[in-house]
């Protein structure tokens, strides 16, 4: 089989065509000299960095990962205008900082990561810290009266995709 | 027209790029001081990516690689030697 | 006709990311509280510096050969720029009073920044 000589030489076929991409975006250019080069990259660092990660996570349905990442940028923008408004148009007096913590029901690290990733560049929250277990997540709200409010959206809107795509 | 607005845009870069300097100066935390250092390295990348489209050369994406990459890392382990004590451990 | 177009477009998106640049490094000087100024840089100077890329690639595209170059410095500063904001954030957490300000996780459980001040 053809195909699967191809992913014995390939372990990591997502983690090749970054490599290949990433390198023809470094020379700016797309010739046959530069992705057989990247194709060379592809094959060594696999290779070398395996004893690195030893079990790599499962991605049954990478498309629903770009789906989210689609999500996630829009997200941005919408939040970064609305935090340029509380920043430009709001005095320090008005503004409501708080704490807010949150429950996981990951428990996948990489999930886990992308979450507290996610939050960071989303509307006035970022993710401070993680308890010593892993089961909860300190998030800081840049101006939000209602704590349970903010928790509610991001497990709503973030947390329950995530879980579909790592833990399905 | 793009002329112009290049130039413009480094005079507010430029402005940023003060203002964060005041608050490394005057930044009561240390936690401050490091925020204020990455935020003028990301600005120094944005003057970087500017002064590429006004004299319209692409040899400086090197540069605004490097300077990232170099940001993150520095920023990191200054944060790491003010919770730990030690960079490498 | 579609030049005029991409010299506003490249105009617009510089106009755009200068001032999320200046909102960011403003919210970093204007607010009182350490952990509200981290959310100014973290969020707005990173689309700043991504729609003053996307204005550098559009004017390749326009006036030179073309470069997809800036992709990899966005890519690289929007998967950083939580990891900073998360240090920056466990080192005011590490430099505050004794756990009075933040609310304890459920079950009685620490979090990670105070378990590495105590040992445990």
């Amino acid at each position: 089989m053809p195909l699967r000589l191809l992913y014995r030489i390939f372990p990591h076929p997502i983690l090749t065509l970054i490599l290949v991409v990433v390198w023809c975006l470094l020379q700016n250019t797309i010739t046959l000299g530069t992705v057989v080069m990247g194709l060379i990259l592809g094959f060594i660092i696999p290779i070398t960095t395996a004893a690195y990660w030893p079990n790599r996570p499962p991605l049954p349905k990478p498309w629903r990962l770009v789906n989210y990442l689609a999500l996630v940028m829009w997200d941005v923008v919408v939040a970064n205008i609305e935090v340029a408004r509380i920043v430009l148009f709001k005095s320090n007096a008005a503004m409501q900082p708080n704490w807010v913590v949150i429950p996981l029901d990951l428990r996948t690290p990489e999930a886990i990561t992308m979450l507290a990733g996610t939050i960071t560049l989303t509307p006035g929250t970022v993710s401070a810290d993680l308890s010593a277990d892993g089961t909860a997540l300190l998030v800081h709200a840049l101006d939000a009266p209602d704590p349970d409010a903010v928790r509610d959206d991001i497990k709503a809107r973030y947390e329950s995709r995530l879980k579909r795509i790592f833990e399905e | 027209m793009i002329g112009t607005a290049v130039i413009i845009a480094m005079a507010v870069v430029g402005l940023a790029q003060i203002l964060a300097m005041v608050r490394l100066v005057r930044g009561p935390m240390v936690g401050d001081r490091i925020l204020a250092l990455d935020t003028m390295v990301i600005n120094a990348i944005a003057l970087i990516v500017l002064l590429g489209i006004h004299w319209g050369t692409a040899v400086y994406y090197e540069s605004a690689l490097i300077i990232a990459m170099l940001g993150f890392v520095s920023s990191v382990a200054l944060c790491r030697f003010v919770l730990r004590g030690d960079i490498i451990e | 006709m579609i030049a005029t177009i991409l010299d506003i477009l490249i105009v617009a998106s510089l106009a755009v990311g200068a001032l999320f640049i200046l909102v960011g490094s403003f919210g970093l000087l204007k607010l009182d509280n350490c952990m509200s100024r981290l959310h100014a840089p973290t969020k707005a100077s990173t689309l700043g510096i991504g729609s003053l890329l996307v204005a550098s690639m559009l004017n390749a595209f326009a006036y030179g050969d073309g470069s997809l170059n800036e992709v990899l410095i966005m890519a690289f500063l929007f998967v950083t720029a939580p990891i900073t904001g998360n240090f920056i954030s466990k080192t005011h957490l590490h430099g505050r009073r004794k756990h009075t300000d933040v609310p304890p996780p459920p079950q009685d459980k620490i979090w990670a920044t105070d378990a590495k001040n105590t040992g445990a």
